[in-house]
């Protein structure tokens, strides 16, 4: 057992970029959920329709990478409102319905056969990403080099992503801490308690809710594109209802409402996920029997460290429903 | 501390929790109340009586949940500048009428005018802005958002709720500032000025009806409705409550507010309407009221009258 290098592995992925756009794609939920109480369970779909946007421009458009933000913005926004539209007026549990039915449609046309020509089928989009890699040359970065110190080594191609990743967390979580202390996210923050009084003192709730929904969704939309640099190609399988729930389990274990809380929450997640994982795969080098019972094997370790994150995420709700850095205050007011 | 007779008989158990003194002095009848009274006195007490100068009029209201009529209500005119109570049994369709009203409802057939202009098919976030504002039955106070931030939510045109403006804090940080200090005008006039920074959810169930009623008012209102504002409230802060309505007109307010107690509604209404089934049965000066034996026909058969009838 080599507990140093379960720890390195996990510390690694604290930084790492699996953790960069999870937070990216929390801090745009937590507009929706966490502040306005929107129940969006499709935030893969706003981070499909980011990826995409930059995926399409090079392969597909055949016009210059950058476009791409802007088309990936617009493919957010419509998806919000598509969204948006039929269920903000209505109680919050058709939201989550249909969010995640979105999210799952947009998986389903991008990876179709039909739509192969503007979204690359099975097979995603690719060379792309080039532009992008560019900037990070021209800023001296040599993509096939090694960078760092101790166990903190990345090749030149990694280091890249991660700057542009964080400082992309660091611009949303600055926007979204901004928004929050302004009177706008003091409206959001009534509306996830009570529609009807922020309604009976003139605020149109139902545009606060479509803002939050659009802006939360343009923030995961730039989580997929970050996904897509990152990777230099859009997979549709990427964007499974799997990545919603881990961004959510991420959020959740930081503290909802938090900036501080979505961000560290999915650097946590990823920690925890990582040393979990290679901590069993160490563990469990040869099956574990009792008699002729195969009582877990190495193949089994996958799906029994989302057992175990399982059971803590059901032990945080019980002894800490606000998360790590969730305000212990607020909650204590819940239902009354 | 007030003297004593600024408040009535009740003051003395008022004046032993320093909580709850009247916030106004108000002498024993203001020139507002006069002015009120004296405009209504030579309106007829019957169903639906045409006011001199009328801020809300409506007409023809009905409001039907499958088989129940909750609001038939033919004709209702509220005089400006006037304290007018709605009284009626429990399920008469008092909250009903004020949801539709106020827009958070939509009527079957009718029409109503705020301030001359139509209302009806108006959003409820719409009314706001126009000076119409209403409370809940059941109270709204955002138990999450301290007491201050629910009273400052209540300002209205604010620059910062735009979701640009909110990002540059140079473009809200003096209108929040002005707002800042009318609620906590506002928070020490009723009281809770010590509760600023507390959470609304630690608030009792009576502080949370006087929170609710400031922040109504920092929307700037003409005509403030108020639904059962004393509803399990004590009754030495109800004398206080009793108070700030009564401010409210003598600010130039109109108010039109739900009650089941009698004995405030004689105390500080200038008109009271009374539905029952959905209808206006009576109308009249509270003393009209409690003389009328529609009034205590409709309240006999549900025993809410034990205070009117002590009246008599
Ligand atoms: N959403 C609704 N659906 C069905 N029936 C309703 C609804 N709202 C009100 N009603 C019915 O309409 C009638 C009037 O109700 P309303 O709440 O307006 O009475 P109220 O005068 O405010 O009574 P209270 O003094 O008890 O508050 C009642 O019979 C009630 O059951
Ligand atoms: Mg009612």
């Amino acid at each position: 057992m080599d507990i140093g290098a379960v720890l390195e592995t996990a510390i690694l992925q604290f930084i790492g970029f699996n953790a960069c756009y999870y937070a990216i794609a929390a801090i745009g939920l937590n507009v929706q959920f966490g502040y306005a109480g929107l129940l969006n369970f499709g935030q893969a779909g706003f981070m499909a329709a980011g990826a995409y946007g930059l995926g399409q421009t090079v392969q597909i458009f055949e016009i210059s990478l950058w476009w791409g933000l802007l088309i990936g913005i617009g493919y957010a926004t419509f998806l919000g409102l598509l969204m948006g539209v039929p269920t903000l007026r209505l109680r919050s549990d058709y939201l989550a319905i249909v969010t995640i039915a979105s999210a799952e449609i947009v998986r389903l046309v991008v990876r179709s056969v039909k739509f192969r020509g503007q979204f690359g089928g099975t097979d995603g989009l690719t060379g792309f990403a080039r532009a992008y890699q560019q900037v990070g040359v021209d800023l001296g970065l040599d993509l096939a080099g090694q960078y760092g110190f101790w166990i903190f080594t990345f090749s030149g191609r990694n280091l890249w992503n991660l700057i542009v990743g964080w400082t992309l967390v660091a611009i949303f979580g600055t926007i979204v801490w901004l928004l929050m202390r302004s009177p706008w996210g003091r409206v959001l923050k009534a509306i996830r308690e009570d529609e009807d009084a922020v309604r009976s003192l003139g605020k149109n709730v139902y545009s606060y809710k479509m803002q939050a929904l659009i802006l939360g969704g343009v923030i995961g939309s730039f989580a997929g594109m970050m996904l897509a640099l990152g990777n230099a190609t859009v997979q549709p399988d990427n964007f499974s209802r799997d990545l919603t729930f881990f961004v959510l389990t991420g959020l959740v274990l930081g503290g909802v409402a938090k900036v501080t809380g979505s961000i560290v929450g999915p650097m946590l997640f990823w920690f925890i996920y990582s040393f979990l994982d290679s901590f069993l795969r160490q563990l469990i080098d040869k099956p574990v029997r009792i008699g002729d019972f195969t009582l877990i094997q190495s193949t089994d370790v996958g799906v029994v460290v989302f057992m175990i994150m399982g059971v803590l995420l059901v032990l945080l709700m019980v002894y800490r429903p606000q998360g790590l850095f969730g305000n212990r205050k607020e909650m204590a007011f819940e239902g009354r | 501390m007030l003297p004593s007779d600024a408040t009535g008989p009740a003051s003395p158990a008022a004046a032993d929790d320093p909580g709850v003194d009247a916030p106004l002095a108000t002498a024993a009848e203001s020139d507002a109340a006069r002015r009120a009274r004296a405009a209504l006195a030579g309106v007829a007490p019957e169903p639906g009586a045409a006011k001199p100068d009328p801020i809300l009029t409506a007409a023809g209201i009905r409001r039907a949940f499958g088989g129940i009529v909750a609001v038939d209500v033919e004709r209702v005119e509220v005089q400006r500048g006037s304290i007018t109570a709605l009284i009626g049994p429990n399920g008469a369709g008092k909250t009903t009428f004020f949801n539709l009203l106020t827009g958070f409802d939509k009527p079957d057939t009718g029409t109503w005018s705020f301030d001359g202009k139509d209302m009806a098919g108006v959003a409820p976030h719409r009314m706001a802005a126009r000076g119409m504002v209403r409370t809940f039955q059941l109270t709204k106070s955002l138990t999450k958002l301290p007491v201050i931030e629910n009273m400052k939510l209540g300002a209205t045109g604010q620059k910062g709720e735009k979701w640009w403006n909110g990002l540059i804090p140079g473009t809200w940080k003096q209108q929040e500032a002005e707002i800042e200090a009318r609620a906590d005008q506002l928070l020490q006039r009723f009281k809770l000025d010590h509760m600023r920074d507390e959470y609304a959810g630690a608030l009792s169930g009576g502080q949370r009806k006087l929170l609710e009623m400031a922040r109504a008012l920092m929307t700037d209102p003409t005509l403030v409705m108020l639904d059962e504002p004393m509803a399990g409230v004590n009754p030495a802060l109800k004398q206080s409550l009793n108070a700030h309505v009564k401010g409210l007109r003598d600010e130039g307010m109109t108010v039109l507010f739900v009650e089941h107690d009698m004995d405030m509604v004689h105390d500080i209404s200038d008109w009271v309407i009374v539905m029952a089934e959905g209808r206006v049965i009576a109308e009249g000066t509270p003393d009209d009221i409690s003389s009328n034996p529609a009034v205590i026909d409709a309240y006999l058969g549900m025993h809410q009258g034990r205070s009117l009838l002590e009246d008599l």
